[in-house]
């Protein structure tokens, strides 16, 4: 009888179970959407945060002091140590190395450029040539990546082409183009080789004085195979907080673990340094610092606003439920003439709830992860994951909000005298 | 039935209202049809109000944030430093006004602070990049630096005494050397790689720049994690009077949208024709992508919420309204016109689309100055700008509620209706 009743109600009603179910559908798709937004927004500001640049620089242990004035690298040549390129795909094996989005070496070389065709006087000129990684094909063990300034230093823009990372191309940053009035596409004279430029580089930095090689031309001009000066690192990281500033040496066992296996800023650097031999990483504070504060702000907001709509869609759901039970005073009227006990009319419209707020609640979980998906892939250009053990909460937290929202609904109905009920006198 | 029964008795009843009625104040049938139907059933209209309340303020609130959200975050992206640069063309000094032409052309809206650069030598031969700076500005502008302890020094004043010292009494080159000897010991923050090189017991040492020696002690560490960390940071006034340059570069935060940033740049560059005036490219792109990426998620939120909480109003209102339909029916065999009625309902929703959008205005402001505390420290602005469009908004749900069921309803016979059918 209890099912039969709870089964011809939906079976009858379709109009207004149709509509107490799309309401809660909606309140489901937009709770679910916003949390999905919210757990992963961090994650996505972080890697519009890489636009700014790397947030970590791995130099060699015993190097000397940088002299360098805009983008001028008065450093002698052989002075200083340098870090071994074999060891760069060693940075992907670290227990953070699905948070490196990206890496570049760097090699700066002091070398002169000239005489070229388009200048005048023939006089050679003193410059620095950067050799550096620009999309290079990397592995470490089975695993494949590209990496290089292209996506470390994105705000490096470049008219022409990018060099390919095995060519002898080089770019020219935008003020020493200018002084030397050579375009792309035109060949330079850099250390007694013939080179082609094959584009234009402009960073509004120190890079626009220079010239920017393959790091394999850099090496050889330099003299050093495989030398490295220092590699800037980008990766995803966790906010900083008291515990992040710790000195690892002074924890003990089960502290350290949570210290290194949390992605600080710092146990990312010290876990570079282990992994890269002879070097020592730091964080570069400007990027670092600052984007913990940023990622905070953003972070907090979203939250505030999940809560918000959760709170909207609550409410959407309990004002259809009790519309809905409102609507039947009659039905309840009969029931209780027929001589129905309060808790076996309650425990059908209860039933009733649960097996809306479960449908709605499925739709609404269904709609909510295209609408998130939709949401990452229009913003961010990339997926918003929604984890599965959502959907066990998201239905819990749909079956609870009908019950609260038909809880006073039903005691009134319940307790409604069935004589005026059914004279329809409420 | 019972209606025809107890006609007699009622009659006279309502005679003795009616001459009542005549006598006491005159208020339009319409107004008091009105006060009447929200008073008698105060439930359902308290808890429509409340929906229209709730939904008129998380309208608010959000709209209030998504205005004020920029510039909340761009405060915060000014801590990354300087997104202009300054610097004398081809490496040069900048003139000995440029600052306090660039704090003019500023005018409160940003920080700017001069850096000079020489590479000196110790007193073993080791080259080093020595600069020249303002602390007290240095350390606004750059508020990553982590330093063990900035020297204390007024240093902006020193600057401007020490120009104008320059400008009456020329330094005569002979004497360099014993006339920089008369500023003694200079302070001087030490990034922590040169700190291991150039004194790493925390003893003053000698620096020379073309023949000139000066003494420096640490006063404190500098730690930035990028080039500062491998230089020496005297005070302007010191750099100055050592090595004879005024600073090449001053690096500028200006604080604005990015319009308002190019205006500043092309300000600067007329202001101080000798400087070539550079964006900082990575800080402002970055600035633009995050603003834009966190805007264009608000606005996302912001429209999904707002379309929530006017469903939940529609449903509690159509459903108030739908409830009525009595009202209407016995209206109707009264003999009211169907433009009366709809009046009628219309005119009942707009007094609570207004007060409930006014008093939502109120509460979504609180929400949103709450938020702003919480999350950034800073009050939001309560915006006016705001108030129509929760206002137009709010009146639009309710219409459309008020409205969708009268339709529905115009169509019935009010016989029908009156009889529970």
């Amino acid at each position: 009888m209890f099912v039969r009743l709870v089964y011809e109600s939906f079976r009858r009603q379709k109009r207004r179970k149709l509509l107490a179910g799309a309401a809660i559908t909606l309140g489901v798709t937009v709770a679910t959407a916003m949390i999905a937004v919210a757990t992963d927004i961090g994650d996505k500001i972080n890697r519009e945060l890489r636009t700014i640049g790397s947030n970590l620089v791995v130099t060699p242990q015993e190097d000397s002091l940088d002299v360098e004035i805009g983008g001028v690298n008065l450093k002698p040549p052989s002075d200083g140590a340098f870090l071994d390129e074999a060891d760069l795909p060693k940075i992907k094996g670290i227990f953070w190395a699905n948070n490196i989005t990206g890496f570049a070496p760097m090699l700066p070389v002091n070398t002169a450029i000239g005489p070229s065709v388009n200048q005048q006087d023939g006089k050679r000129q003193d410059v620095t040539l950067l050799g550096t990684y620009f999309a290079k094909q990397l592995s470490f063990g089975t695993d494949e990546f590209t990496t290089g300034v292209r996506s470390t230093h994105q705000w490096w823009k470049v008219s022409g082409a990018w060099p390919d990372d095995s060519s002898r191309d080089v770019l020219l940053g935008e003020r020493l183009a200018g002084r030397l009035g050579e375009k792309s596409g035109d060949e330079i004279t850099v250390a007694g080789r013939e080179l082609r430029v094959s584009g234009i580089l402009s960073t509004g930095g120190g890079e626009d004085d220079e010239i920017v090689a393959p790091l394999g031309l850099a090496q050889e001009i330099l003299g050093r195979p495989g030398a490295v000066r220092r590699i800037y690192v980008s990766a995803l990281t966790k906010p900083e907080d008291a515990f992040a500033r710790r000195d690892p040496k002074s924890m003990s066992g089960p502290i350290y673990d949570r210290w290194y296996c949390s992605p600080y800023p710092q146990s990312i650097a010290f876990q570079l340094a282990e992994a890269i031999p002879h070097s020592q990483a730091e964080q570069i504070r400007q990027v670092s610092q600052n984007e913990g504060a940023v990622l905070t702000r953003i972070e907090g907001l979203i939250f505030l606003i999940t809560l918000a709509a959760l709170l909207a869609s609550a409410l959407a759901v309990s004002a259809a439920m009790a519309t809905t039970i409102f609507e039947r005073r009659a039905e309840v009227g009969l029931m209780k003439a027929l001589g129905a006990g309060k808790l076996a009319i309650a425990s059908i419209f209860f039933a009733e709830a649960t097996l809306l707020a479960a449908i709605g609640g499925l739709a609404g979980f269904g709609v909510g992860s295209l609408l998130a998906h939709q949401i990452g892939r229009s913003i961010f250009n990339s997926e918003i994951s929604i984890p599965p053990v959502l959907l066990p909460v998201i239905l819990a937290i749909a079956v609870m909000v009908t019950f609260a929202g038909s809880a006073a609904a039903i005691r009134r109905a319940v307790g409604l005298d069935p004589v005026f009920a059914l004279r329809g006198e409420l | 039935m019972s209606l025809s029964g107890s006609n007699a008795g009622i009659s006279a009843a309502a005679r003795e209202v009616a001459a009542d009625r005549a006598h006491g104040p005159h208020t339009s049938m319409f107004l008091r049809m009105l006060v009447r139907a929200a008073v008698l059933r105060r439930g359902r209209a308290v808890s429509a109000l409340f929906a229209m309340v709730v939904a008129a303020a998380v309208a608010t609130a959000m709209l209030n944030l998504y205005v004020d959200v920029q510039a909340k975050l761009r405060r915060e992206f000014r801590n990354y430093g300087a997104n202009i640069i300054l610097v004398g063309r081809d490496g040069a000094s900048l003139p000995s006004d440029a600052l306090a032409r660039v704090d003019s052309v500023l005018g409160g809206r940003g920080i700017a602070a001069p850096f000079g650069l020489v590479v000196a030598r110790t007193s073993d031969g080791q080259a080093i990049v020595v600069a020249g700076t303002d602390f007290d500005r240095v350390r606004q502008l750059d508020r990553w630096w982590s330093v063990s302890r900035w020297p204390a020094e007024n240093a902006a004043r020193q600057f401007i005494d020490m120009t104008h010292y320059e400008n009456q009494h020329p330094r005569p080159a002979a004497q360099g050397a014993a006339w920089v000897a008369r500023l003694g010991s200079s302070p001087a923050l030490i990034g922590v790689r040169a700190l291991a090189v150039v004194a790493p017991t925390d003893q003053p040492f000698e620096l020379s720049f073309q023949g000139r020696v000066l003494r420096v002690t640490p006063a404190g560490a500098v730690q930035t994690g990028a080039a500062e960390d491998s230089r020496i940071y005297l005070s302007l006034a010191d750099f100055v009077a050592w090595t004879g340059m005024q600073p090449s570069t001053i690096e500028v935060a200006a604080s604005g949208s990015p319009e308002e940033v190019s205006a500043i740049m092309n300000q600067l560059a007329q202001a101080i024709p000798a400087g070539e005036v550079r964006p900082v490219r990575q800080i402002m792109e970055g600035e633009a992508r995050v603003l834009g990426k966190t805007r264009a998620t608000l606005l996302a939120a912001a429209s999904l919420i707002i379309l929530t909480a006017a469903l939940c109003v529609l449903s509690t209102l159509m459903g108030w309204v739908f409830d009525r339909r009595r009202d209407f029916a016995i209206m109707k065999a009264l003999g009211a016109s169907e433009g009366l009625l709809i009046g009628f309902f219309a005119a009942e929703a707009a007094v609570l689309g207004a007060t409930g959008a006014l008093m939502g205005y109120v509460v979504g402001i609180g929400i949103a100055a709450w938020i702003g505390r919480v999350n950034f420290h800073a009050s939001v602005m309560p915006r006016l700008s705001v108030l129509p469009m929760v206002l137009a908004g709010s009146m639009a749900v309710t219409l459309l509620s008020a409205i969708l069921p009268i339709s529905l309803l115009r169509r019935v016979q009010p016989a029908v209706i009156l009889r529970g059918e």
